[in-house]
């Protein structure tokens, strides 16, 4: 029991939470971007369930529960701006957006 | 349960660096879900059961065919079917298949090794523990997270209702 080093599994968090960061600023596809935010979301919680389990606690998973309920309120509301945002602009580049105007 | 814990953890960084590359959104989405379930897998390796368990269910399965719906529902086209056809290629899901392949033959290693799944590699953390603490000291955050829920609900609603017909300027808008 508790032999993989808590380090280990918050190096892998740091790295997945750096793809997506990463992701989340090279791509221009909002749909890419929201993908890289889910990554994100998903590395703070596996951080959150490494640290629960480290100490044997169930408060890990309980943070990862409410980071889950987060990512999914914010898929439903992402998804749905997706859909306004192709259907208004026809195409899903970010930066068409730019300029704020409806 | 260490060899477990590294191989997924492989899986998952290179998932989630095809995730970032791929070019089309559906190739990204095999790629994100095989990146989830490998997670999955680490949770379980970690002992956190019940988590792996959500971790499945609900973004692997519930979220993830949500992203599925709206890409479908982008796609409404001409080449709709064209992209269908390609898409059924091998060169497709092959990768995700790899990658999927690897983690269900570490599930069935663990099964076939430990058939109570006691040997974690973290402390085990029992779904009771976690049922007992979200109903007791977390209660609050509980309720705000149904709220949130709702107003996620609410709010996707409003953006992606039909536009209102064309009529005389309704009062107070």
């Amino acid at each position: 029991m508790g032999t993989v080093p808590m380090e280990h599994g918050l190096i892998l968090a740091g790295v997945l939470f750096a793809m997506g960061a990463a992701g989340l600023l090279a791509r221009r596809n909002v749909v890419f971007m929201l993908l890289s935010v889910e990554v994100m979301l998903n590395a703070a919680g596996l951080a959150f369930i490494v640290a629960g389990s480290r100490w044997g606690r169930a408060d890990g998973q309980v943070m990862f529960l409410f980071v889950l309920t987060t990512a999914a309120a914010e898929v439903a509301v992402g998804l749905a701006l997706i859909l306004c945002f192709y259907k208004h602009l026809g195409t899903l580049d970010a930066d068409a957006a730019a300029s704020l105007r409806g | 349960m260490d060899i477990v814990f590294y191989i997924s953890a492989a899986v998952a960084a290179a998932a989630t660096f095809l995730v970032v590359t791929r070019l089309h959104a559906v190739h990204a989405l095999l790629y994100l879900v095989v990146s989830l379930l490998s997670v999955a897998v680490i949770f379980y390796a970690l002992g956190a059961s019940y988590a792996a368990a959500l971790e499945a269910i609900i973004y692997a399965g519930a979220i993830m065919v949500l992203f599925v719906f709206v890409i479908m529902l982008l796609r409404l086209g001409r080449e709709a079917t064209a992209q269908e056809s390609q898409w059924l290629r091998a060169r497709t899901w092959v990768g995700p298949g790899i990658l999927a392949a690897v983690l269900a033959g570490e599930v069935v290693a663990v099964a076939v090794v430990s058939p109570g799944g006691q040997a974690a590699a973290g402390q085990a953390v029992a779904p009771v523990a976690v049922g007992a603490s979200l109903l007791g000291p977390y209660l609050l955050g509980v309720e705000l997270a149904s709220m949130l829920l709702l107003a996620g609900l609410v709010g996707a609603y409003h953006l992606a209702r039909p536009e209102a017909p064309p009529g005389p300027p309704r009062k107070g808008h």
